[in-house]
């Protein structure tokens, strides 16, 4: 990229219009798992909590591209570029560390001195 | 009543009755007094305030990280020696000089105050001075910000050397692990300090971080695109890129930590779900990468140097970025070798351990990328380029012995042995220190207008070099017969020799340390026979010897424009000529005196806290905001330096040249 696209750039600042859209859509996909939960619409309790984690997730996406305003325009690119490597950071340390810590659970558990002599 | 004036500080507190300390204590406390008196006669905190303190400017922000960094070297060094000395003795019969509860609080603060407040402060203020230079800006992209982190640095750097005397350091090692460090095993104030110095230190280098980023991508000269960017530009790029990403996971860690000291909670105890191995795993996320964080300026620093004492373009610039990008991503993938006995299993080990030996291939590239460069090149074997053939030659050691760790079943009869203390002090010294040292050689001349005298650099460099093979080659031996680290007393005789051999090399790195400062007096003493008049006393590449040595505040009279990699040579090669009329006055950040403030409130708020002296804490901590938020209201933060007076700035710098 060129040094104009770096020095002369600036960051989209957002439309009435996208920060409704962005609202209104914060606002549905909040009601939609309080509804879920009070009006015990799923049987399964387990089934409800993923459910709250999806629409947690597109409420995500939903607050980055209307409320950050991350596109791949703004900032020659960087921002996006930015988001991308801090996603992908912060999947690999969650990742990471939920697979160690199960691994040690498994393995590290305290042992009576029956389950010693077991393997 | 005096509980609470002074918390849990009593008389007890101060270790007078240790006579180490003490006498360490009345020589501080001596020369201290010497240097404020000095200061005070020859009037010059006036000076220091307006000049340096309050400055807002990257390259005396740069110069001041230098120090701090170099001051804190000396005590880390003397931490060593101490070390040393003591398994040198300490054998069989004889119980050395230090007790355990010394020794411990020796160990753990010379870790901290080397890769905290020795190599930290050096890295950023080398990439402080020399990144806004080398992209042709004025300054970095938050002036303010700059002194700030500087100040902060400090305040943690103080805090840490105020534990010495006021109460005691944490035993619990560099990172401060737990369980050691819980409060039921340290009900004393040693993890306090560490944790109150290292967040507060912290958050300086977070902010540094951010600011050198955004500086990088948004203040390079025209033309500049980031393909066009110095080495040096690139690896400071990635180095603080892996400083915004891992820096907060240490302060959660840390904050955890604080909170199951202070309020009880159970992050990393045994009880209520707890886990001290969380506390392990969350240090290391953020340990591996602050190992690239460290070493890849210094990658950047080489290249610099190969480069420009071979006379010739670096060989393959893409290949070196590319192995940098990927170095960068790499280091999150690789964490657990810190840990590899913890117990995971043989999928996670091999999994990490496969992944540490990758991290070998673009670090090996990047040796062959120097070797390369200096091939049929017109290599002139000046004191930074010693420093880098003996980078080449020590590094690469410590790379091997590092790939022999990645070995799972390797490590787990390595694991806290000093042969692994021995490969981390092979690529530490023979790679960020080595690195450091040829930095400062290098620039010395752009910072100050003079070389340092080559005599007692070459003292100083073989010194080091010298010192650090006879220092740690015995480590590496009687770590690889199974000595385990942080042993204080050893029973078997037959270990004795190693360890004075090991004292008597770090009574070499000392000269060479010693010869290292007295190259500064030197220099400083024949100035004049060794002035720079040129700006570009070694025949560079790069843009921050285009303009005067020193430069000005204002660093660029006119903004260079930038048509290739290596742009300064291109200038030279084209005989490119600088205006030498058509000044614009330059508008410039003015002076602030905010964040000596804010960073000596954040002082009080870490000795307060780690006293429990609430009062204090809690008007402190009202003072960070107020001062803070009051900043925020100063409308006078710019001037400009009018354009007559650039003008004859710059007349005079060409005069000079001829």
């Amino acid at each position: 990229m060129s040094a104009s696209e770096t020095t002369h750039d600036h960051a989209d600042h957002g439309t009435r219009r996208g920060y409704l859209i962005g609202f209104l859509l914060s606002a549905v996909l909040t009601a939609i798992p309080f509804w879920l939960v009070m009006n015990h619409v799923i049987a399964d309790a387990q089934a409800t909590a993923l459910a709250i984690f999806a629409f947690a997730f597109v409420q995500i996406i939903v607050h980055t591209i209307f409320f950050l305003h991350v596109n791949t325009r703004s900032e020659g690119g960087w921002t996006l570029m930015a988001l991308i490597f801090t996603v992908v950071i912060i999947a690999i340390v969650i990742s990471g560390s939920l697979w160690i810590m199960y691994h040690l659970n498994s393995n590290m558990m305290p042992m009576t001195a029956g389950d010693m002599t077991g393997h | 009543m005096l509980t609470t004036i002074f918390g849990r500080l009593s008389l007890e507190s101060f270790p007078i009755h240790e006579p180490i300390v003490l006498g360490t204590f009345i020589g501080v406390a001596i020369l201290g007094v010497a240097l404020l008196g000095a200061v005070t006669y020859f009037r010059l905190w006036g000076y220091l305030w307006s000049e340096w303190f309050t400055s807002v400017d990257h390259k005396k922000i740069g110069i001041m990280y230098m120090i701090l960094g170099i001051v804190m070297l000396l005590r880390g060094f003397a931490d060593a020696l101490m070390m040393r000395l003591q398994q040198a003795i300490a054998f069989g019969g004889s119980d050395g000089y230090l007790n355990a509860h010394h020794y411990d609080q020796i160990f753990s603060a010379h870790g901290t105050i080397m890769i905290f407040f020795v190599a930290i402060p050096l890295v950023v203020g080398i990439i402080n001075y020399v990144m806004p230079l080398q992209i042709g800006a004025r300054d970095v992209a938050f002036p303010f910000l700059n002194n700030l982190s500087f100040w902060l640095t400090v305040a943690g750097a103080a805090l840490v050397m105020v534990s010495l005397f006021v109460g005691e350091f944490s035993r619990a090692g560099w990172l401060n692990y737990v369980p050691v460090a819980n409060l039921q095993n340290s009900p004393d104030t040693g993890p306090d300090y560490y944790l109150w110095a290292l967040q507060i230190a912290g958050i300086g280098t977070l902010l540094s971080g951010i600011n050198m980023v955004v500086t990088l991508l948004k203040m390079r000269a025209p033309g500049m695109s980031m393909m066009k960017m110095p080495v040096f530009c690139w690896t400071a790029l990635c180095s603080n890129v892996l400083v915004i990403a891992i820096f907060p996971v240490l302060t959660a860690a840390f904050a955890m930590l604080m909170l199951d000291r202070y309020v009880g909670t159970d992050f990393f105890t045994n009880d209520l779900g707890g886990n001290p191995m969380m506390y392990w795993n969350l240090v290391w996320i953020w340990g591996h990468p602050e190992v690239y964080v460290l070493v890849l300026p210094v990658f950047g620093i080489f290249s610099e140097i190969t480069s420009t004492f071979s006379g010739k373009p670096l060989f393959g610039y893409s290949s070196m970025v590319y192995a940098t990008v990927v170095i960068t991503i790499l280091s999150f993938l690789v964490w657990l070798h810190h840990f590899f006995t913890m117990g995971s299993g043989a999928s996670v080990n091999s999994f990490f351990g496969i992944a540490t030996m990758v991290i070998s291939i673009p670090t090996g590239a990047k040796i062959f990328n120097w070797l390369f460069t200096m091939y049929r090149g017109r290599i002139r074997f000046e004191l930074p380029m010693m420093w880098v053939v003996a980078f080449l030659l020590t590094f690469t050691v410590g790379g091997m012995t590092g790939v022999l760790l990645a070995v799972p079943p390797a490590d787990f009869v390595l694991h806290n042995s000093l042969f692994l203390v021995a490969h981390f002090h092979n690529v530490i010294i023979g790679g960020v220190v080595f690195g450091l040292f040829a930095g400062m050689t290098y620039w010395f001349p752009k910072a100050f207008g003079f070389r340092l005298d080559p005599f007692w650099g070459k003292v100083s460099f073989w010194g080091w070099v010298i010192g650090y093979w006879v220092a740690w080659t015995p480590i590496y031996v009687v770590g690889l017969m199974g000595t385990t680290r942080r042993v204080r007393h050893f029973d078997d005789p037959s270990l004795q020799i190693w360890f004075v051999i090991a004292l008597i090399g770090a009574a070499i790195i000392l000269v060479g340390i010693l010869a290292f400062i007295i190259q500064i007096a030197v220099s400083i003493k024949n100035r004049e026979a060794l002035r720079d008049t040129t700006g570009d006393p070694w025949d560079a590449r790069t843009l921050e010897w285009s303009i005067s040595s020193p430069p000005p505040a204002y660093n660029f009279a006119f903004t260079p424009i930038v048509h290739t990699l290596d742009t300064w040579h291109d200038m030279k090669e084209r005989g490119a000529k600088t205006p030498a009329s058509g000044y614009r006055a330059i508008h410039m950040p003015r002076n602030t005196g905010a964040g000596v403030i804010l960073s000596g409130l954040a002082l009080a708020l870490g000795f307060a806290m780690v006293w429990y002296i609430w009062w204090l804490a809690a008007v402190s901590a009202v003072g960070l905001f107020v001062v803070a938020i009051g900043h925020t209201f100063n409308y006078n933060r710019d001037y400009h330096i009018p354009a007559d007076e650039v003008a004859a700035g710059e007349a005079a710098r060409l005069a000079v040249e001829g």
